[in-house]
């Protein structure tokens, strides 16, 4: 990481910016940034005419529990009976000042909507990133040190596996086993009854469980918020893991046949060391940028990893939403999505450029 | 549509071989060795069980996948494996084994029917962008590269309840998942045969073939497109993986194909999730174990190829010489 702050400070300054094509580091930067907007405006523009070809959010939300005349006056009340262009437009509008409106189905605003759950599958997020890393990094290490042997075939096979396991499957297996066969951890939630309660009555809460019963000091709730996680996080976890033993195998046999590696050898350094040291530093740098792209995966998995665990998440709202035709709100939540996505390729793209400036064109 | 499938497997080797050896699959298998040979058969094995089941499905399964009874009267619901039903039965009265093989079939058709759409409407708009590049190349590139960064899960959903629209037919919701899956994977062949392109105009066969004054339809159609679809086989492989698992992940949040017009892995892995906590394994068990061996097979399949395929990785026969099994990586696929 220090390489990275030392060749980033010199160039983003501008003039002495080694020019290269047509532009430096400042130039290729701006670029990027500005793809965000395209990128959201596609993903908005494509939701908003799909969701509209097939009726107004009154008709599909309501449709059939209310009389013809009571729809058509909600229906005239809220707009939708002007052009869709008309529509269109005025979404963009509201959008643009921050006004994302109010879910049909419960009646909330759909920012605070956003907020609440998707703090939720931050901590999802959060916590199965953890144990793909933990799982991910020192098998990939062991399968490089290992190469070509047996555990190195098991370790690669394992990958693979870990891709082929739909997410909500794995959550079945682990539910099966350790759940009710085992009865260790709980079925399903995000925490029990009362910590739930416990947590929704605290002053400022930052919606991410772990991180509100540390700062209340109330060490029961954590007990139980962290039985709850374990389950979610392992299956979420589980399919990352995969890419990353991958990735982290493959990067490691580059470096580790590398000469300074083989000198460090020859100087007695301990293998060990050599693997989780020496090679493993500059191995890094690939990993970092694909992880950021690991963002997508993990959004989608997440989904089904809510569905599962009824973790009442973005996911798991989504899905309800979508099954409520709740248009307002699945466009709010694909809106908050779009920009993660297109702000989380713009940081790895930006990190790239940095590390390797091959990468700029 | 039959040109796209033909053509898509042209021969790899200049010299003259005969016909089988020159397949994608067959002409693999005779270069791989050791560990490399290993996972692509046994790939092979896996694909080749889940295509028989598919294709014999009605043969195989002892009932239909909606059926809930028989002359001897009702099944019973939740039924241990054994007996009549070797697999047991689901809450609604299914046989497990019946719904498991009857499922093979509804994802080998979904796989088909995406996959051949994708690839058509990839390939086309690969070729035209590639060739003719411009701000028509521009807007494509960037529409497709939002679409790529997006959950693809997501996108199938939105999709598909666009589409579907309570439609609940064998055809209506088939054709539902696989536009939604189209959707998806579009972007992946466009963005392979678009780079493929642009590097194949430069080659000096086909600035030829501008001089002596062919059109740039049959330069497209003919001089480019039978080199740009080289790689095709290997993505067809990979994304067969990913479409199943995209279907599963519809059908388990219940945006796939209702359980009387088809079997469906993902819907039966749905239901079998209240049952789980009650102690009843067999209704969720088997459909997942299908689904994690057909895209293990499958992937296997493509990831061996995909070694094969590039000289470096390829793993060479050498014998007593430990250097040369060295000479092997894989690829880490991000």
């Amino acid at each position: 990481m220090a390489t990275l702050i030392e060749a980033e400070t010199p160039d983003v300054l501008g003039p002495a910016a080694p020019k290269r094509g047509t532009g430096g580091v400042g130039r290729y930067i701006l670029v990027r940034f500005l793809l965000i907007f395209p990128t959201i405006f596609i993903l908005v523009t494509l939701v908003f005419f799909l969701m509209r070809i097939t009726g107004d959010p009154i008709t599909a939300a309501l449709g059939g529990r209310l009389p013809q005349d009571q729809l058509d006056a909600r229906i005239h009340e809220a707009g939708y009976d002007r052009p869709i262009l008309v529509q269109y437009f005025e979404y963009l509008g509201q959008i643009a000042t921050g006004n994302f409106g109010t879910t049909l189905s419960d009646r909330r605003p759909v920012v605070e909507m956003l907020a609440t759950f998707g703090t939720a599958t931050l901590e999802l997020a959060i916590n199965s990133l953890v144990v793909a890393l933990l799982i991910g990094i020192p098998l990939g290490m062991i399968a490089a040190h290992r190469r070509d042997r047996t555990p190195d075939a098991l370790l690669r096979f394992f990958a693979i596996l870990c891709y082929a396991t739909p997410v909500f499957f794995a959550g079945l297996l682990l539910k099966l086993t350790f759940s009710v066969a085992l009865g260790w951890l709980p079925v399903s939630g995000r925490a029990s009854t009362s910590t739930e309660l416990a947590m929704s009555q605290l002053a400022a809460p930052s919606g991410i469980y772990w991180l509100d019963a540390i700062r209340s000091g109330n060490y029961q709730a954590l007990g139980d918020i962290a039985a709850h996680a374990v389950l979610p996080a392992v299956a979420l976890g589980l399919l990352t893991a995969g890419v990353f033993l991958r990735l982290v195998r493959t990067n490691l046999i580059g470096t580790l046949g590398k000469d300074y590696v083989e000198a460090g050898r020859s100087r007695g350094v301990s293998e060990f060391r050599l693997v989780t040291k020496h090679a493993y530093k500059p191995a890094l740098i690939p990993i970092i940028t694909v992880m950021g792209l690991q963002i997508a995966l993990m959004l989608g998995g997440a989904v089904l990893t809510e569905t599962t665990f009824e973790w009442k998440g973005l996911g798991y709202q989504l899905a309800q939403y979508l099954t409520a035709r709740d248009f307002v709100a699945v466009q709010g939540i694909v809106m908050l999505l779009a920009v993660i996505v297109a702000v989380t390729n713009f940081v790895v793209d930006i990190l790239a450029a940095v590390i390797d400036p091959r990468v700029r064109y | 549509m039959s040109e796209t499938t033909t053509a898509a497997v042209p021969p790899p080797a200049p010299r003259k071989a005969p016909l089988l050896d020159r397949l994608p699959v067959t002409s693999h298998i005779r270069q791989s060795v050791g560990l490399q040979r290993t996972m692509l058969l046994i790939g092979i094995t896996l694909t080749g069980l889940f295509l028989l089941a598919a294709m014999f499905a009605p043969l195989l399964a002892p009932y239909g996948y909606a059926q809930i009874s028989d002359a001897a009267g009702t099944f019973p619901a939740q039924a241990a494996p054994g007996g009549k039903h070797p697999w047991g039965t689901t809450v609604g009265g299914y046989d497990v084994l019946s719904r498991v093989l009857w499922g093979s079939q509804t994802a080998a058709t979904v796989i088909v029917v995406s996959v051949a759409m994708s690839i058509f409407v990839g390939v086309a708009l690969g070729l035209l962008s590639g060739y003719f590049g411009g701000w028509l190349d521009r807007v494509l590139v960037v529409i497709a590269d939002a679409i790529y960064a997006f959950p693809s899960l997501l996108l199938a959903i939105v999709m598909s309840i666009v589409i579907s629209q309570g439609q609940s037919s064998f055809w209506g919701g088939i054709l539902a998942c696989s536009i939604s899956i189209t959707v998806v994977f579009v972007p992946q062949y466009f963005r392979v045969i678009r780079a493929e392109t642009i590097r194949l105009k430069a080659e000096p066969f086909v600035e030829s073939a501008m001089v002596v004054g062919a059109s740039s339809w049959r330069i497209m159609g003919r001089h480019i497109f039978k080199n740009a679809t080289r790689t095709l086989p290997l993505i067809f492989t990979l994304n067969s993986s990913e479409a199943i698992l995209t279907l599963a992940g519809l059908g388990f949040l219940g945006f796939g194909i209702e359980p009387t017009s088809a079997a469906e892995w993902g819907f039966d892995l749905n239901k079998a999730l209240a049952d789980a906590s009650s102690g009843i394994w067999w209704t969720g068990v088997f459909p997942g174990v299908a689904i994690v061996l057909t895209v293990l097979g499958l992937t296997l399949v493509g990831e061996s190829m995909n070694d094969l395929n590039d000289p470096r990785l390829r793993g060479r026969r050498a014998a007593g010489n430990k250097r040369s099994g060295k000479a092997k990586t894989k690829a880490g696929r991000p």
